[in-house]
């Protein structure tokens, strides 16, 4: 069991300030994404592309904005659970929370900070009516181990980046790849894409553009897929095939959190903000764009004044007893748990002759 | 402050008459957003980066609408649900040659 002062479901900006907060108040945070890497949103979906109203930064990339964020709280020595989507609450008789993951990895903190954001990155399933019967057997909408597709047929579909990169990397593992998209263009990397096309010449992928797929056909298993290639039908063509892997990117959902007895309004989660975006569950807390309330913007500005505050509040339920202060990161410095210490220089004091 | 009107039919197939002002820097995803036309957290996820296609939309008049560009059609050739009259609502921002404009959303994915 993990065992922490505040859990913090999803790492994205807002979350992984809300570690730096944590910190000042010698508080520390683990943190759960079902991303592989944190980030959230800014990582996921638009990484190279500029944001312009984070105070103090003119302009900073999606990407940087997370890079700089990570060494802001390297001191305070964060953990993560990453991969993992955040299933089951369960509340202890002392009072503290239980965490559990889709991998079962266990989280158990006083405090529970939910700063999910949109909610949690899924793939985009194409919407044919028999996938829900294929799903695990034929049909994949990621690729966990390649070793899987040796020597069999596979139909991957789709025009970015993750359709082009295992394509090519299956090309070496599966005895057959067909690549479908449903235009001749694709956007991805230029690389990825000049190594599809020499793959192409040399038959290692079979690409059918513009096609879709538009039927699934199999006993128990997959069997085959229907691919449409133009509005007639009689052009449609069935293709045999081990797997099919719809690669259409990931779309955020805000999933079984929605099942935690919170209190949700427009698909976020009502908080209190006259004071510290509690919830209607004390001890658990929501930051960022998975919140309401009157006169929300979801802005991660926004989320890192609320981080601040919910750490406050998060002080005082743990400590009910104690008093405190607080001080300016200029006066107190920033006094790590891996015993680093930054703090500002001290004025030289000498006499002028 | 100028205003067109446009017509939106909403995914419960209701249609409704909206203003929409050209001097703001909105779109049409903006536009369903502050009528609130769709459920928060169902439209204009991205924000208006054409890098999801929950504001995809028809345009069912025949307008003479901006062309696409590169990021818009290569969002809408992984959306569901797509027809030949289909758009981003993010990537249509409101002027006058909207006047008029009748567009249908798309369902939810």
């Amino acid at each position: 069991m993990i065992q922490t002062d505040i859990l913090i479901i999803g790492a994205g900006p807002t979350g992984l300030f809300a570690v730096f907060e944590a910190g000042l108040l010698k508080l520390k945070c683990h943190l759960i994404d079902a991303l592989p890497q944190p980030g959230g949103q800014c990582t996921e979906l638009y990484p190279k592309k500029p944001i312009y109203d984070i105070p103090g930064f003119p302009e900073v990339l999606a990407g940087s904005l997370v890079d700089n964020l990570m060494e802001q709280i390297k001191p305070f020595q964060p953990g993560f659970t990453l991969g993992e989507r955040a299933e089951t609450i369960e509340k202890l008789e002392d009072g503290t929370f239980v965490v559990t993951t889709s991998k079962g990895t266990k989280h158990q903190a006083p405090i529970v900070a939910i700063a999910g954001g949109l909610g949690s990155f899924e793939p985009r399933k194409p919407q044919l009516e028999n996938i829900a019967a294929y799903e695990d057997n034929g049909v994949a909408y990621m690729i966990k181990d390649p070793e899987v597709y040796r020597d069999k047929k596979v139909v991957i579909a789709g025009g970015g980046d993750s359709a082009l990169d295992w394509s090519i990397f299956l090309s070496d593992v599966a005895s057959e790849v067909t690549l479908v998209h449903r235009r001749n263009e694709f956007r991805g990397a230029l690389d990825s894409v000049e190594k599809v096309q020499h793959l192409k010449d040399l038959g290692k992928i079979k690409l059918i553009t513009p096609g879709e797929i538009v039927g699934l056909q199999g006993i128990d298993t997959l069997e085959s897929v229907i691919i449409r290639k133009s509005t007639d039908a009689a052009e449609n063509i069935m293709l045999e095939t081990d797997y099919f892997i719809p690669l259409f990117g990931l779309s955020p959902k805000l999933g079984p959190i929605g099942d935690w007895g919170l209190e949700i309004e427009k698909n976020a989660i009502k908080v209190d903000n006259t004071l510290d975006y509690q919830t209607n569950i004390p001890g658990i807390y929501a930051i960022g764009d998975v919140n309401t309330y009157p006169g929300k913007l979801k802005l991660i500005l926004c989320g890192f004044h609320e981080a601040t505050l919910m750490c406050q509040s998060a002080y005082q339920r743990i400590f009910p007893d104690k008093k405190y202060v607080m001080k300016y990161t200029t006066v107190g410095g920033v006094t790590g748990f891996d015993g680093t210490k930054k703090e500002a220089p001290k004025a030289v004091v000498k006499a002028i002759n | 402050m100028s205003d067109i009107k446009i017509k939106i039919t909403d995914r419960e197939g209701i249609s409704h008459e909206v203003d929409a002002p050209t001097d703001m820097n909105m779109n049409l995803m903006e536009v369903v957003r502050a009528y609130e036309l769709a459920p928060e957290g169902t439209i204009g996820i991205c924000g208006g980066m054409a890098m999801c296609a929950s504001c995809q939309c028809y345009v069912q008049s025949n307008h003479h609408l901006p062309e696409k560009s590169d990021d818009e059609e290569a969002m809408l050739s992984e959306a569901f649900n797509l027809k030949e009259n289909s758009r981003l609502g993010c990537q249509l921002n409101i002027s006058d040659v909207m006047d008029g404009l009748e567009v249908e959303l798309a369902p939810a994915e």
